[in-house]
């Protein structure tokens, strides 16, 4: 596309290092194979996709206008970049940042690629990343060249590979952690990139740092690999080390990490880390994807047999010098102020003492603090990064991290330059106060740029946003700490199921129409590096949402006791009566069309082509009603399992997912008896083997949430349920009833039983 | 990495107009007059998709998203305006590319100032046209690429400005990282479509 495509390769050379030069000619010569049909689309996706090279919404060449499908035609008619999808088609460009740890050079580098590959934004990530988007294939090789000579890569930035190494943000002047986790992040980071015994995973692997347990920081609970610094002391001796966690994950049924082993050394971390890799390379899933991360494979394992192979293979590890060189490498590197610590400055305005409150953190180094530079969305322009590069050479070594709440820290600012630096972030529009409060939303792309996209979680936030923005500084003290966090789907990049109020685009059909909706979950937890998740309470009208943020904090405001928290309020007050709180919110009101529409996007919603029914607004089918009992079944469920009757929550839960698939069954079998054999096994038929269930992206994996269930209760249906794995069903299920509610959409129209 | 007179070649050209009466513009009503450009093929490139980015403070507001090229209703600089921005390389010399980018700028323009929907709200001045070449390698912002260029966007001006005296600045004190760039100022005003005329 570019054309000066052809020249960067010799303008950079000799300017990237050696290995990363050499992975991008190979990449650009794969380019040419695919184009010239001597390489497989899929061999191709895969290959791209670890050069974190990613698809895009309407890549398959189609696109919903509001009234009918329409090809797009691209014009490489024919040229695919992977199965159904077009090389012309933009896509998006993920960009691992180890640690979150940049340079004022490497934002410069990033501003430039943003303005001359993208559309002027660059994206922060939840997992500390960078994203383009619409970033055109051919362009790629000279992105990647002009990262690489800025020391950053792409590779496995996606893909069934060791994903971006993140660490807390605050590492190193945070005031109550452990000690500082960067070298260790960077090295593991650098050890695991491209190693041989981490080329063969089912799924990705994504490790996570934190330099203490308390905070939310790192997120250690929610990753396939958690590392928290540890200190403890032997024979009167201090040693450091790791609490080490394994298996956690988001993702459609979110996973706690289990623990690994309470105190690894550093000289461990490396080797154990690689034998992880081998164990789950060997032992992870690969046919399905759907159960391939590394949790599955715990939990069907067992933290103990798991852990046992692990350390067996640990001994027959052979001996690398990198797991300490590494290590002792990145410990020389340590970052430092570049001015005298000094004193806190006299607020002289409403808006910086604002500021001061919500965008600073106090360091544990005297005279010091870390300002947060807050992005709405996660979104900066090419203008504000170079700015941000000059204020970072102006009052620290040039050093600046990415959060995994989509924003920046600057470390080792000094007190006595807050006034300057608020000044500098003001004057290039990236001093707005409110970072890490109910305004600072957390979104994943959703139906933007986002292909599992469902609903519009960047409408949404953008939408709450300006909503909140306009009375944060009248709301409670309470509220403006609350964490809301949107993901477009079940998928959960947005990390919802760790928000105080977390939302997770769903659809369903009113009146023959489908209606963009967001699964409410409630009371999950952003400290102790996402210490709980929350459990859905009710799917809501996109268009609704804001009135429920409204609502739920009002009665938080109104009703929680002293010093209550927003997740034991949630516990406290219990679902049942916080649904009947949303109760009038979850219908759209009759013959209002706006709740057709998603935030931000005026073409009627769809998730295919819908047909516009007589009294559309008041038409309701049986199947509808009997997917609400099956959602009402699983509420019930939920509210068992708060009480502690797991057993029971277990089996409502179950039921829930028979209901749901029976109503489906109805469609064409309507005298269905209420018999589980038949019922899963009629299910099985029409639905599964036809994949008339099968969602676009995920498949048949939600089906096979009923199926597994189904076997335990024939083969063992009187073993006593667990907390874990109840929890996990109950999750599954509201999975199960979601996509059976896609389905009944997808079939296209208003069915009359 | 040198631009002379000799070999600058001129593509990936960005082309903005700014809005005569910029305060209290809602960006909003744009977004499905740009879904309608992609859905009825306003244009003769392919359009794909709307992107909103009015949550960005001085950000590119609200775009679509192009293959051949992308336009923007953008904030940049403080300063809402049309901008066009050449994503493909153009097939001809410089003048061509030059004019290509001006004219579907303008084009654009006047659709949005013809728009029903926006009531004529949306109106633009043609007493300012900012052209940057969005593209470091080829055209790196310096005096020497400004003198490379002269002749093109002088022609160009000669083009859009008929016998009208025009301006053509180059910031010398501009940041050296940002993009290259010129203005393009006539002695009197011209409304969009005369602009548009001129370039036929």
């Amino acid at each position: 596309m570019k054309v000066s495509n052809s020249l960067w390769a010799a303008q950079l050379a000799g300017k990237m290092p050696d290995a990363l030069a050499r992975e991008i000619d190979v990449f650009e010569t794969e380019i040419a194979l695919r184009k010239q049909g001597k390489l497989d689309e899929r061999l191709f996706a895969e290959t791209r996709l670890r050069r974190g090279t990613y698809g895009q919404r309407y890549d398959n060449g189609q696109r919903y206008d509001g009234q009918k499908t329409q090809d797009i035609k691209y014009p490489s008619a024919d040229l695919t970049k992977g199965p159904n999808t077009m090389w012309d088609a933009p896509g998006m460009q993920r960009i691992k940042i180890p640690a979150g740890g940049l340079n004022a050079e490497q934002l410069e580098t990033m501003a430039d690629l943003a303005e001359e590959y993208s559309d002027g934004i660059a994206h922060i990530t939840t997992r500390q990343d960078f994203q383009l988007h619409y970033i055109h294939i051919d362009d790629t090789p000279s992105l990647m060249r002009r990262l690489a000579a800025a020391e950053i890569t792409t590779r496995e930035a996606c893909g069934n590979s060791v994903r971006n190494v993140t660490a807390c943000p605050y590492t190193g002047v945070c005031a109550d952690e452990a000690f500082d986790v960067t070298p260790y992040a960077r090295a593991l980071a650098r050890f695991l990139m491209g190693h041989p015994d981490t080329q063969n995973f089912g799924r990705k692997f994504k490790p996570a740092f934190s330099g203490c347990a308390q905070h939310a920081c790192g997120l250690t609970s929610l990753h396939d690999l958690g590392l928290i610094a540890k200190k403890r002391v032997v024979d009167g001796k201090e040693q450091i080390g790791f609490e080490m966690w394994v298996g956690g994950g988001l993702g459609a049924v979110p996973y706690m990490a289990k623990l690994f082993d309470s105190f690894i050394p550093p000289e461990e971390l490396l080797p154990l880390a690689q034998a992880i890799g081998r164990v789950f390379a060997r032992l992870g899933e690969k046919k399905n994807r759907n159960r391939a991360r590394i949790k599955f494979l715990i939990q069907d394992l067992g933290i103990e047999t798991f852990r046992e192979l692990v350390l067996e293979e640990r001994k027959i590890l052979p001996h690398d010098p990198r797991w300490t060189s590494f290590i002792e490498e990145e410990l020389r590197a340590q970052e430092e102020p570049l001015r005298p610590g000094g004193e806190w400055p006299v607020a002289t305005s409403e808006d910086f003492k604002r500021w001061l409150k919500t965008n600073t953190r106090p360091q544990k180094q005297s005279g010091y603090v870390t300002v947060t530079v807050g992005l709405p969305l996660g979104d900066i322009t090419a203008t504000q990064l170079r700015a941000l590069a000059d204020i970072v050479r102006k009052f620290t070594k040039e050093t600046i991290r990415t959060t995994v709440e989509q924003n920046f820290a600057i470390r080792w600012v000094s007190h006595a330059d807050l006034p300057a630096l608020y000044e500098a972030l003001k004057a290039a529009e990236i001093g707005m106060p409110g970072a890490g409060t109910i305004v600072d939303i957390v979104s994943c792309p959703g139906t933007d740029t986002c292909k599992l996209g469902i609903s519009s979680s960047r409408g949404l936030s953008a939408e709450l946003r300006k909503q909140l923005a306009e009375k944060s500084f009248e709301l409670d003290e309470a509220v403006q700490n609350l964490h809301i966090k949107v993901s477009g789907c079940f998928n959960s990049c947005g990390q919802h199921h760790v928000a105080d109020l977390g939302f997770y685009g769903v659809s369903r059909k009113v009146g023959g129409y489908a209606v963009p909706h967001f699964q409410v979950v409630l009371g999950g937890e952003w400290e102790h590096n996402a210490g709980s998740y929350g459990l859905p309470v009710a799917a809501i009208p996109s268009k609704n949402i804001p009135k429920v943020v409204t609502r739920l904090t009002e009665k938080y405001v109104a009703n929680r006791v002293s010093g209550e928290t927003f997740k034991e309020f949630v516990k406290r007050t219990g679902k049942a009566e916080l649904k009947t709180l949303l109760d009038d919110l979850a219908k759209p009101p009759a013959g209002d069309r706006s709740y057709f529409s998603d935030w931000g996007d005026p073409r009627e919603y769809t998730l295919d082509d819908i047909g516009v029914g007589e009294c559309a607004g008041e038409v309701v089918s049986s199947v509808e009603f009997d997917l609400a009992a099956a959602e009402r079944e699983l509420f019930e469920a939920q509210l068992l399992f708060e009480k502690g009757e797991t057993q029971k929550a277990g089996d409502r839960a179950y039921r829930s997912m028979l209901d749901a698939a029976k109503a489906l069954v109805k469609i064409g079998y309507s005298t269905v008896p209420d018999n589980p054999d038949v019922i899963v096994s009629e299910f099985r038929l029409r639905y599964y083997d036809t994949q008339k269930f099968f969602d676009p992206f995920a498949g048949g994996k939600f089906a096979q949430y009923l199926f597994a269930e189904h076997d335990k209760a024939r083969n063992n249906g009187k073993e006593p349920r667990t907390v874990d794995a109840t929890r996990y069903l109950l999750d599954e299920s509201q999975l199960f009833i979601d996509a059976a509610h896609a389905c009944y959409n997808r079939l296209g129209t208003t069915v009359a039983v | 990495m040198a631009a002379t007179a000799q070999q600058i070649r001129l593509q990936h050209v960005n082309v903005k107009l700014f809005v005569k009466n910029p305060a209290g513009v809602d960006l909003e009503p744009l977004i499905p007059i740009f879904h309608s450009w992609i859905s009825g093929r306003a244009f003769n490139e392919l359009l794909l998709d709307v992107a909103d980015y009015r949550h960005v403070p001085s950000g590119p507001g609200i775009m679509v998203i192009g293959f051949e090229a992308d336009y923007s209703v953008d904030n940049a600089g403080n300063r809402l305006g049309v901008r066009y921005n050449r994503k493909t390389p153009i097939d001809g010399d410089n003048a061509f590319a030059l004019q290509q980018a001006a004219r579907a700028a303008l084009t654009a323009c006047r659709a949005l100032e013809q728009e029903s929907r926006l009531g004529g709200k949306l109106q633009f001045g043609g007493d300012e046209i900012e052209i940057f070449i969005n593209d470091r390698l080829l055209a790196p912002n310096r005096a020497e690429t400004f003198q490379a260029a002269r002749p093109d966007l002088e022609a160009l001006a000669k083009k859009l400005f008929g016998a009208a005296g025009y301006s053509l600045t180059y910031d010398s004190n501009s940041d050296p990282r940002s993009l290259f760039s010129v203005k393009l100022k006539p002695s009197h005003g011209f409304s969009t479509a005369e602009l548009l005329k001129n370039l036929e």
